[in-house]
């Protein structure tokens, strides 16, 4: 027995060091608080992702490390810090929020792993911070913003009023839509983070009567902000332009409150591609519910991960190599393209999108016409990388 | 500034001061009958909200959701009463902060894990779907009417048990003195657990009247926690009444202060800066009025204790 035993510990030695050549990745999201939903939609659909390839990303053994930042960036430090220092991770994958990915960003680029963002794109890290250690599968933060600025713009709504959390990506969110929109703003309306009573605000809405609403009102705050908005009466007379607010991680709970509303995004689960098809197909039979674009993008971040490892030959320790074929990757992404800016954030088409319906009659958010063909985002041209 | 305006940000403080005051009696009676510092009175919303979101989807009945939230909030308070609150009646402040804190946290996890992170659907029936037209053009939903009215409904129905009712002696008297109501052989414990069930399910019924205007998710019962504990604070710990007039305070404090800050600030400074002290200041507000009302009242609007205490 005792030798059978000493035999098969040999062997699983043996084993491990064929296998030195094991890639390590970190995947860190939020899990617990508020936030805690969005971080669930990234990772399920980071592990569709993993498992459309086999488990294996770039035909390696693949072991994933699994963190929650908590939505604190001092904890997301001590996670990563672990991460990178215990489990000697290659890659950090994931992050919803941008204060988490800022407070990351750093430590992870410092020690030579390699940090892909499938969600949070900060305007810092986009321009004069970039670095060819971080890439990101989704987009910069201003990208929705503008889209709907322009999409206000073209629709000709000449009174627009504006509405967001009081906090610096507030800030950043409707300046970004100011970008493209030229009309008038009639007022602009910041409140308290958290806060989930709107009645003040709609009652100032009412009153100033404008010929459009954008708000930026992401996560519990945006379900409450969108069904008081409809509870008022409000949804067909003045319509609702948001980002992040109204989409597939909200819509469940929004249900008909959010009928007509307009959001902006680089993906939809109706785009008709066979990457996307066989994605949302076999996700919503994995998990049970409809993939968002966090999901989306998390997908997206298995396929880049695995056609830049491939790249590269499978060779880690080249980290040049590994930049570059990061870089030249391609693999069918589910928007039906994939182009990376030279600081490493993806062109992407920006579509305007709305509650509906999918095939088999399962609310989701469906594609609407095309508002960006090929956006890059502003602050690339702050980024000395040229490649 | 519009008068239609006023009215209408008025009734929405009093909303909110309503909501606030189902949620807030209860805390303030707790403290002050036992002294005990309950932190998980915003789980106990929370439940309510939970308990009646998920039974509306099921039943499609709002009536029985309503009814069913009072009693699983009802039950889940007595629950964290045996499980941990009994444990703390004797310890100080800081012990019960920190073991009522640790049930926030528990109880928020154990619902992600239960119903997950998202948050609940909990729509209104089309019934309530239309808005109480008001002179001037302004218009005013149909559920936060009813929020207000079933609200001071209650409110009505407990002054009037805690007045005219020989109970509501008792409950009175352990709020201002409850040693010695001991010492006259009322046992306190027991009119405790009475208190606590019947604040719970207040706090339960705010959380399925709130329900449909807010996001059902976990974690949604800290912020009404605040301020709840700025009403009784302000309103004076202990007192029902106080409770009230903290309420309707805050409510109006808060809902004012965002309603009309920014605007008048505007008159007085560029606007740009009143964009950036306008919302600073309104977050503010609540606060701000809780200092003034201390500064001139140490004891709160209603104080109950005799000042030897």
């Amino acid at each position: 027995m005792r030798l059978a035993i000493g035999m098969l510990t040999a062997t699983a030695l043996l084993v491990g060091t064929a296998q030195a050549q094991e890639l390590r990745v970190g995947f860190m999201a939020t899990f617990t608080g508020p936030g805690a939903n969005l971080g669930q939609h990234l990772r399920d659909g980071f592990l569709l992702g993993l498992d459309h390839l086999g488990g294996k990303l770039g035909g390696l053994d693949t072991r994933l490390f699994i963190a929650d930042d908590q939505l604190k960036p001092d904890v997301a430090r001590q996670e990563v810090d672990k991460l990178l220092e215990k489990e000697k991770v290659h890659f950090v994958v994931g992050v919803v929020f941008s204060n988490i990915l800022l407070a990351i960003y750093k430590p992870v680029i410092e020690s030579g792993a390699f940090l892909i963002s499938a969600n949070a794109g900060p305007s810092q890290i986009a321009g004069a911070q970039c670095s060819e250690r971080f890439f990101s599968t989704s987009w910069q933060n201003d990208q929705t913003h503008s889209a709907l600025g322009k999409y206000a713009q073209e629709k000709g709504y000449k009174r627009v009023f504006l509405l967001a959390p009081n906090y610096q990506a507030g800030k950043d969110g409707l300046t970004g839509f100011k970008r493209y929109y030229k009309g008038t703003v009639v007022d602009e309306v910041y409140t308290q983070l958290g806060a989930v009573d709107f009645s003040a605000e709609i009652a100032k809405i009412q009153a100033a009567k404008p010929d459009a609403v954008y708000a930026f009102m992401p996560g519990g705050p945006g379900i409450a902000l969108v069904k008081q908005y409809f509870q008022a009466g409000l949804t067909k007379q003045i319509p609702l332009l948001s980002a992040f607010t109204v989409d597939d991680t909200s819509l469940p709970a929004l249900g008909s409150a959010a009928e007509g509303l307009i959001s902006a995004s680089q993906w939809a689960a109706d785009f008709d591609n066979p990457a996307n098809r066989r994605f949302v197909a076999d996700f919503r039979a994995k998990y049970g519910y409809v993939p968002s674009y966090f999901a989306a993008q998390a997908y997206d971040a298995a396929q880049f991960l695995d056609a830049g490892i491939k790249g590269a030959g499978g060779r880690l320790d080249d980290k040049a190599a590994l930049r570059d074929a990061l870089r030249r990757a391609q693999f069918p992404s589910v928007k039906g393209k994939w182009k990376l800016n030279t600081n490493h954030i993806p062109i992407n088409d920006f579509y305007y999108v709305t509650p509906g319906k999918l095939a088999d009659g399962t609310p989701a958010m469906v594609k609407g016409e095309l508002v960006f063909a090929d956006y890059g985002d502003e602050y690339a041209k702050d980024c000395p990388m040229r490649w | 500034m519009e008068p239609t305006l006023l009215v209408v940000q008025f009734l929405n403080g009093i909303q909110l001061g309503t909501l606030l005051f189902l949620v807030a009696s209860g805390l303030t009676l707790v403290f002050g009958i036992l002294d005990v510092i309950n932190l998980a009175h915003g789980v106990v919303y929370m439940v309510g909200a939970y308990a009646a979101a998920s039974t509306f989807v099921r039943s499609g009945s709002l009536a029985l959701a309503i009814a069913i939230a009072p009693v699983a909030a009802l039950l889940v308070g007595l629950l964290l009463d045996r499980l941990v609150l009994r444990f703390l009646y004797d310890r100080n402040h800081l012990d019960q902060v920190l073991a009522t804190f640790g049930v926030i946290l528990f109880v928020d996890e154990a619902v992600r894990a239960i119903f997950g992170p998202a948050a609940l659907p909990y729509p209104l029936p089309p019934a309530f779907e239309w808005s109480l037209e008001l002179p001037g053009g302004a218009t005013y939903p149909a559920w936060r009417l009813v929020i207000i009215v079933s609200g001071l409904v209650l409110a009505a129905i407990l002054f009037g048990i805690l007045h005219r009712t020989r109970a509501g002696m008792v409950v009175r008297a352990a709020a201002t003195d409850p040693g010695m109501l001991a010492m006259l052989g009322v046992d306190i414990r027991r009119l405790f657990l009475v208190v606590l069930g019947a604040g719970s399910a207040l706090a339960g019924f705010a959380g399925a009247l709130a329900g449909p205007i807010v996001a059902v998710q976990p974690g949604m019962g800290d912020s009404v926690l605040i301020l709840s504990f700025v009403v009784i604070v302000t309103g004076g710990l202990g007192s029902v009444q106080g409770a009230l007039l903290g309420s309707f305070l805050v409510g109006l404090a808060d809902t004012l202060g965002r309603s009309f800050l920014t605007d008048l600030l505007r008159l007085l400074l560029p606007p740009a800066a009143a964009n950036e002290v306008g919302p600073a200041l309104a977050s503010m507000a609540i606060y701000l009025v809780m200092a003034i009302v201390l500064l001139i009242r140490p004891q709160g609007l209603v104080s109950l204790r005799r000042a030897a205490r």
